[in-house]
């Protein structure tokens, strides 16, 4: 636990990253297989579970520290960072420098895993015995396994630089290696594979994905200079569901989210119609959630929030299957007959996927019971930038966030390197809106108030629209933090609601009917585009305009 | 309704201010008669008729009011009368010279302590608590997570730091308030690690505690028109305002830290964007207000300066007679707006809010 806390904080401070790659080598070569592969999870972002409520920390925090619940409440809207609050609020242990530790697998059995499904009682007294032993930085990162929320300020690719220094092996290696890690558990004699030089590739894993950079100017005369001859490219819908890639290999099938989280649980029929496929075979493409329209009506896409009702269960039980069911659109063969496929350009390997995958995905004719679970993803056709740009005005009406562009020579890359693969989305909807309330941020904002409550005009009363956060300036945010301070009219808890004076211009991918809001509407994604210093809270939009918005396109 | 006895001090546009002896402390106004806790620039402002301070402290205010300011200076504990107010400045352990501000009138007994510390600084002399029936505390770090780690662990980090710096050839870089922090630095570091060098404003307040018979250890000043500095050994302190100027660019590669209070907490470090912060304060932390409290064995405490709505209620759970004290500052000091847990080199007070609706209820003392 010593090593891995001080590597925390060595990755936290350390601002190249030569120094943090260092870090990491020094930490995988001194420490134990089982710490190491814990460690590696922990770095890849493997899922973490619960084992102790933040509620219940806080009241014993509360309990041990002798002070009022309000008051611990109060630090951690100072602090942002609620493991970071216990963990200097507790008194400091005694004797905590000198009491001998145990590694950091060793930790998180003991301490995490052998509480998780135990009595309250039993839970407090390991969790006050163990603060008891920490010294307070080590109490912080000890709190995060704890509650299943360690984030560690490591990209991925850099810990599979590391481990790839360590194995002596080339970095694509490793990250290809690592591939899995995410969806499950590692131990020790994992962790010694990941370092083998040589090792028969584990055929379960997915590939790297291959991502898309967006365009950088939306209108269809920018992307026609910038991308060339219409005829190079392939068009097709940007779908509003989860990536995944299926992997079918051997005698079994294993579905991937772009996390990287093995999803096999959540979508058990696409499961099964992947069995179907030949063995070497692995598809990229979409989860899609469909829904029916109405008792008689056709199919109809869902979106990402009623997709991801379900992509986040280990098992998806019989009555979200029907109410929520799943397709797999794909567009991408990246492995055939057991050979890699991604050197191949894309017309050749689209050739191939029309083989492997017939059935082309149309909303009208998709389903569980009519026509199967696994389509093809279906080609744009336009002969020119001007026609596709009209048929990506329908994007909004078809439940799509616009068009994907990729190079017809194009192979399949890793990571996001730009030129071959454009996303071309609609533009967002937009409303000037309302600052009313405004929360304190956490990390790098604690203190400061950045998470924003905006509303828009109903008649001459001004009702809640959207949360918002990013989108501005860190010197617009303490502006503005400094504004909030001045025009607090009352405070609850860390909420404090502000009199009108900000104006934000809010961007948002549509709009839904809500209970959430007083508005009686939702907006989605919202984000500030930009502080309208120009406008006053008069000027701001209306409920109205969203109305006619919802009638618009939904 | 009580029969309330008059307040000895109470806040008004120019700031705290003493009727009954016509004199103000911390003016943030130009005033006729200042009575002066220390010489930040919250706290002390040119221009004023006639200052008063502790004797320790009078070259360092010299420095920052100008030669032709009139300062009285008293020894700490020596009692002075003000229009028939008696007024005695005692150690509060901020910086040089930083005084409590006891005021004795009719039997009543007030003190403002303007800012203070419990820790030992070898640059200053050390709090002494004083008695008294009200007492106005500061609370800039009036939240429980702010509790201080012992000087000499934070001076060994700072030297483990330097040290590594050192063998790595990159210039180390702190920076604190010219005045106070960056010398009790100097005083903290080990010297023999290599040499200190200053910026030209925190060398002026080190001549100024030099004059006023602090020791320090030897510390080279930036040579003006200088183009490169040091070889890489040297540990710079430097005021915040030269973040993002050209002058760090002095000392070629450099690693960057800051010591304040307020880099206890992790997400104000990171937005300060430097790589090391290290847990130096000039101001009491809470176990310190507490204890302060405590040993003032006030009847009643007003809280200013900081987290003053937090620490107030507090003490009321606790069954003392408290309440926040409004002034021009705002509740808690926004750690991006102090740049420092002291004021910027500047003039505004960290997080001073445009006047206006705030004024108002800047006037009043609560019930």
């Amino acid at each position: 636990m010593k090593h891995f806390t001080a590597l925390y904080w060595q990755l936290d401070a350390a601002p190249r990253t030569q120094d943090k790659l260092a870090a990491l080598v020094a930490y995988f070569a001194a420490v134990t297989p089982a710490d190491a592969a814990c460690a590696v999870g922990v770095l890849c972002g493997a899922r973490q579970l619960r084992a102790v409520s933040t509620a219940l920390l806080r009241q014993w925090a509360a309990e041990e520290t002798g002070l009022p619940g309000w008051l611990v409440e109060d630090a951690y809207a100072h602090v942002g960072d609620l493991a970071e609050t216990l963990a200097l609020l507790l008194p400091d242990a005694a004797s905590a420098d000198a009491a001998p530790r145990a590694g950091l697998a060793e930790m998180i059995a003991t301490t995490i895993h052998a509480i998780r499904d135990a009595e309250e009682a039993r839970k407090r007294e390991v969790v006050t015995a163990t603060w008891r032993r920490l010294a307070p930085r080590e109490r912080i990162v000890w709190h995060k396994l704890l509650t299943g929320g360690l984030r560690v300020g490591v990209s991925r690719t850099l810990v599979a630089r590391a481990l790839a220094e360590l194995a002596g092996v080339e970095p694509a290696v490793m990250t290809h290696r690592l591939m899995g890690v995410a969806g499950g558990p590692l131990d020790a004699d994992g962790f010694a594979r990941l370092l083998a030089p040589e090792t028969a590739a584990d055929d379960r894993r997915p590939y790297p994905f291959f991502l898309a950079a967006a365009v950088d100017q939306p209108d269809p005369a920018a992307v026609a200079t910038e991308l060339g001859p219409v005829e190079a490219w392939q068009a097709e819908w940007k779908w509003d569901g989860m990536r995944a890639q299926i992997v079918r290999r051997g005698d079994d099938v294993t579905l991937w989210s772009r996390g990287e989280e093995l999803v096999n649980g959540a979508f058990p029929e696409i499961v099964a119609a992947a069995a179907l496929l030949p063995p070497g075979t692995v598809l990229d493409g979409e989860l899609l959630a469909v829904g029916r329209r109405g008792p008689a009506g056709g199919l109809a896409l869902l979106g990402f929030a009623a997709l991801s009702k379900r992509a986040g269960r280990r098992t998806a039980p019989k009555q979200i299957l029907t109410e929520i069911p799943a397709v797999f659109v794909a567009y991408d063969l990246v492995e055939h007959g057991g050979i890699d496929l991604r050197p191949q350009p894309l017309l050749h390997r689209r050739r191939v996927l029309e083989a492997v995958v017939p059935v082309c995905f149309s909303a009208a004719l998709a389903g569980p019971t009519d026509g199967g679970v696994l389509f093809r993803s279906p080609l744009v056709e336009a002969d020119s930038w001007e026609a596709l740009a009209v048929r990506r005005a329908e994007s909004r009406s078809r439940g799509v966030e616009g068009l994907m562009l990729k190079r017809r020579s194009s192979v399949y890359g890793t990571g996001r390197t730009r030129g071959d693969w454009w996303k071309w989305k609609i533009e967002p909807l937009e409303i000037d809106a309302v600052l009313l309330y405004a929360q304190a941020g956490h990390g790098r904002r604690a203190g400061l108030h950045s998470d924003y409550t905006l509303g828009v005009w109903d008649g001459d009363k001004l009702v809640t629209i959207a949360k918002a956060y990013s989108g501005l300036a860190d010197t617009e945010i303490v502006e503005i933090d400094r504004i909030v301070r001045t025009t607090t009219l009352e405070r609850h808890g860390p909420v404090r609601i502000c009199r009108p004076t900000l104006v934000m211009q809010l961007a948002f991918e549509g709009v839904a009917a809500s209970t959430r809001h007083k508005s009686g509407v939702a907006v989605r994604f919202p984000r500030i585009v930009r502080w309208r210093r120009d406008k006053t809270p008069a000027e701001a939009g209306t409920l109205a305009d969203l109305r006619r918005m919802l009638a618009q396109f939904s | 309704m009580s029969v309330r006895l008059p307040h000895l001090l109470e806040v008004t546009d120019s700031g705290l201010y003493c009727a009954a002896g016509g004199f103000y402390v911390d003016p943030w106004r130009r005033v006729e008669r200042a009575v002066i806790t220390h010489a930040h620039a919250d706290h002390a402002r040119p221009g004023c008729g006639r200052y008063l301070c502790a004797a320790p402290g009078k070259t360092v205010l010299r420095t920052r009011m100008g030669g032709n300011a009139t300062i009285d200076a008293v020894r700490y504990g020596a009692p002075t009368t003000i229009n028939g107010v008696t007024v005695s400045l005692h150690p509060a352990g901020h910086v040089l010279g930083s005084a409590q501000v006891r005021i004795e009138h009719r039997g009543e007994i007030w003190v403002a302590t303007g800012d203070y510390k419990l820790q030992a600084d070898p640059t200053c002399a050390g709090f002494e608590p004083v008695a008294c029936d009200v007492l106005i505390t500061e609370s800039t770090f009036g939240l429980p997570v702010y509790r201080w780690p012992d000087p000499a662990l934070v001076a060994a980090e700072i030297n483990a730091w330097w040290r590594a710096n050192r063998d790595a050839g990159r210039t180390s870089v702190i920076l604190a308030y010219a005045l106070g922090k960056a010398q009790r630095l100097a005083a903290l570091v080990d010297p023999e690690i290599g040499p200190i060098v200053a910026h030209g404003a925190v060398m002026k307040l080190v001549e100024a505690y030099r004059a006023s018979g602090v020791k320090l250890p030897p510390i080279d000043r930036v040579p003006p028109r200088a183009r490169r500095v040091g070889n890489g050994r040297a540990l710079v302190i430097a005021p915040p305002s030269v973040l993002g100027g050209s002058w760090l660019k002095l000392f070629g590669e450099t690693s960057l830290a800051v010591a304040s209070g307020w880099m206890t907490v992790r997400g104000i470090r990171r937005r300060r964007g430097v790589e090391q912060g290290f847990v130096v304060s000039d101001h009491a932390d809470f176990p310190g207000l507490l204890a302060a409290v405590e040993a003032s064995g006030a009847r009643r405490v007003l809280v200013t300066h900081g987290f003053a709505d937090v620490l107030a209620r507090y003490l009321r759970d606790k069954g003392l007679d408290a309440a926040p004290l409004a002034t021009r500052f705002t509740g808690e000091t926004p750690p991006d707006a102090a740049g420092d847990e002291d004021d910027h080199d500047g003039d505004d007070p960290p997080a001073a809010v445009s006047d206006g609706d705030q004024a108002d209820h800047a006037a009043r003392l609560p019930p």
